[in-house]
């Protein structure tokens, strides 16, 4: 069965563990142990309607503050599809967790509380979906109920986002608008009686409709070796084969190939699924590759088509979203993990930071502070096989490591 | 089979984890309790580093107080596997004097098995171990990381958990940190039936429907057989036919009326179920936010 993995996105209370509580509830996702734990809870906090974010916001600080914290990931699924949602914090100081939950999301829900219409944050998160190059962007309209469900408001916000839609830089990102109230339930699983002048899909709707096309990218077959296999038993005496998965295209058996960073020539010999031999690796499939001669592989290598090679420099540049309290600055050393493969790393040089709000970009800023998007200039102790994110949204992108705290401070997309 | 385009994308996910795990670290150890969940994890691991052997050892913490079946199966599974079992025992923490058993109607040795677990880790060295838990159990769960690591004292700092970008693991830790590993993080309950299913994979006779004499207590029924979990005299024992749902230490794990006696209505069960498995396990209702709690300090 497919399975589609969508992230929320917007500001602090704009509702989005209600939605994603609500969505349980009314696909009757929610077994009746944790409906009842949320009806219990939701009297006890002395509220005269259920709080579905309830549902989602697992962790204690959470449930006192009202807010989300950290990503959850909730699972359910329909008759067409298994849905992995992850409900993300609104509030700035978690931005970090937002990136989490977005970047392994093909679909991403941006909610608007229908009072306050397109605020900062809303712009901050819809401006990194735009970044992550996420295919498809609902954008609900929330807490339609507390403006009488009012078509004149849901314009004017639908016509303020448009205006920041017509500045991002990935348009082929594929929006949609819905007027909802996540507390009351219109338009998220049913169509709302309130709503006459809307006629577009539910929320629900909207997903289950979704296809192929509207989620994934495609590239060229990237295969970077994690893991070399020699079992040195008896039966597989001489056998050598390498572990990672396909990103981006497929590989079959007799493509030429060329591994780097040694840029020798081969020719794929057999893969393998566990104990079975297959003709072609699918994209986003585990495998283990053989190869027709004998080429000295380690973990971090890469085999790629021969006619199809990405760039294999010692430096990059890139756009970065900061994530830790300390200051990125030129000079500083970090850890670049791109894929499977670690580097050392060297801040050559920030050229300016982006402003989240579309407003343009700053470029007399020397230190980069916890939550800027900017970009930058990196240069490596050795050289890596990148694409630029743009062309491949796996081979473009790394995380940052701090080598003293280990901690991982940012997330970057190649140029 | 000619192409993988066929693959469950979460076994794929699975696969790209446990060899991460055995790639970055340098004495990784997958946790087993026998149940269903980690035996799902024994094939996944079978199935990344095939044909050569899983290149790590499995660990039980044994509470003394497992279901027979589980112990039985479990050792069988080793040897036909050619695996590496250590086995430590919440008994030898209890007769060192470093934890207290439980008294009373609720006494269970679940939570006293992390001080076995912690001990055990320092006693190895592990730096990861790789555990069977799901985010769709519980909503502490819902917010775990797969690359989750804790302090040298085994704690989960959840309000400041390492973000996790696209399916780049960072496993960069210092010295007496570990990291706990969880390969089926995106699984359902149903995910796991239903791949134990096709894979064929068998699982101890516990989680089908037997007889078996049973009392009810708070809506729940426990197992008699056993002088594991406390019975009040007024407590009627009865033979009833029943299953386990899921496979934790017998004084905290209830089972559930059913006649499901193959895979195949198990799978049925529970797609058509509105309890969640976790509403088998009395720990969690202690209170509210029991997981959390048991994760801050170390448990699985
Ligand atoms: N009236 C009304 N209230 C709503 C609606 N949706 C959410 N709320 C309320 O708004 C408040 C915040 O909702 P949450 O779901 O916690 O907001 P959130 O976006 O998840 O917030 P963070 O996760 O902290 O960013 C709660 O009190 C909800 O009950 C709605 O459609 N109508
Ligand atoms: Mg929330």
């Amino acid at each position: 069965m497919e399975v589609l993995k969508i992230a929320t996105a917007g500001s602090v209370d704009d509702g989005k563990s209600t939605l994603i509580g609500r969505l349980l509830y009314d696909t009757k996702s929610l077994t009746s142990d944790k409906l009842e734990a949320i009806e219990n809870k939701s009297k006890q906090l002395g509220y005269d309607y259920l709080d579905f974010s309830l549902a989602t916001d697992g962790l204690v600080a959470e449930r006192e503050q009202g807010i989300t914290i950290d990503v959850a990931h909730i699972y359910f699924s329909t008759a067409n599809k298994s849905y992995i949602i992850a409900d993300t914090p609104g509030h700035v100081e978690y931005t970090r967790n937002m990136v989490t939950g977005a970047s392994t999301s093909q679909v991403a829900i941006v909610l608007i509380d229908a009072r306050k219409g397109v605020i900062e944050q809303t712009n901050r998160h819809f401006f990194i979906n735009n970044l992550l190059r996420i295919k498809t962007v609902i954008v609900a309209i929330n807490k339609m109920d507390l403006v009488d469900f009012s078509e004149e408001r849901y314009n004017e916000i639908k016509a303020d986002f448009e205006a920041l839609m017509s500045k991002r830089d990935y348009q082929d990102q594929k929006i949609t608008f819905i007027p909802v109230s996540a507390l009351k339930g219109d338009n998220v699983v049913n169509k709302s009686e309130k709503t006459p002048w809307y006629n577009g899909e539910t929320l629900l709707e909207n997903l289950e409709g979704l296809d192929n096309q509207d989620i994934f990218n495609a590239g060229t077959p990237r295969f970077p070796v994690q893991y070399v296999i020699r079992p040195k038993t008896d039966e597989f005496h001489d056998f050598r084969g390498y572990a990672g998965k396909v990103y981006g295209g497929e590989l079959s058996v007799g493509d030429d190939v060329v591994i780097l960073p040694s840029q020798t020539k081969s020719k794929i010999k057999e893969i393998h699924f566990y104990d079975k031999k297959v003709q072609t690796a699918s994209r986003r499939s585990s495998v283990l590759i053989t190869l027709e001669d004998d080429v000295n592989i380690s973990r971090g290598d890469m085999i790629v088509r021969a006619n199809d090679l990405p760039t294999m420099d010692k430096q990059f540049t890139a756009t970065i979203s900061w994530m830790d309290s300390q200051n990125l600055k030129a000079g500083n050393k970090y850890v670049v993990q791109h894929g499977v493969n670690k580097v050392m790393a060297k801040v050559e040089r920030i050229h300016h930071k982006i402003n989240p709000d579309y407003s343009g970009v700053d470029d007399t800023v020397e230190t980069l502070a916890i939550n800027d998007i900017a970009t930058v200039s990196f240069k490596l102790n050795k050289p890596i096989f990148y694409d630029a994110f743009k062309a491949h949204r796996t081979n473009g992108s790394f995380i940052i490591i701090d080598s003293k705290s280990n901690n991982t401070v940012g997330a970057g997309f190649i140029q | 089979m000619k192409d993988t385009s066929n693959i469950n994308p979460l076994e794929n996910e699975a696969i790209y984890i446990m060899r991460e795990v055995a790639a970055q670290f340098e004495k990784p150890v997958l946790l087993f309790s026998g149940g269903k969940d980690s035996i799902t994890l024994v094939r996944l691991a079978q199935k990344a580093f095939y044909p050569a052997k899983i290149p790590f050892p499995l660990m039980h913490i044994d509470t003394g107080h497992n279901f027979p079946e589980t112990i039985e199966f479990r050792d069988r599974l080793v040897k036909e596997l050619g695996l590496e079992l250590i086995v430590r025992n919440v008994q030898d923490s209890i007769d060192d004097g470093k934890v207290k058993e439980e008294s009373g109607r609720y006494a269970s040795r679940n939570q006293l098995q992390t001080t076995t677990l912690l001990d055990a880790i320092e006693e190895f060295k592990f730096d990861a171990c790789i555990g069977g838990a799901r985010r769709d159990e519980e909503k502490a769960r819902a917010k775990e990381r797969i690359f989750s690591v804790r302090d040298d004292f085994g704690q989960w700092d959840e309000r400041n958990q390492r973000p996790e970008l696209f399916d780049m693991l960072n496993g960069n830790i210092e010295l007496g940190q570990n990291v706990r590993v969880f390969p089926i993080s995106n699984w359902t309950e149903l995910d796991v039936w239903s791949y134990i299913q096709k894979e064929e994979i068998e699982i101890p006779s516990i989680y089908f429907a037997h007889t078996r004499a049973t009392f009810l207590r708070d809506g729940l029924i426990w197992s008699a057989d056993d002088a594991v979990v406390y019975r009040d005299e007024e407590e009627e024992v009865v033979e009833r036919i029943v299953r386990f749902r899921t496979v934790g230490d017998m004084s905290c794990t209830a089972a559930v009326l059913s006649e499901a006696s193959d895979i195949v209505s198990v799978v049925q069960e529970i797609r058509d179920s509105s309890i969640s498995e976790r509403g088998a396990r009395i720990d969690d209702k202690r209170s509210e936010a029991a997981m959390e709690k048991r994760k801050q300090q170390g448990y699985f």
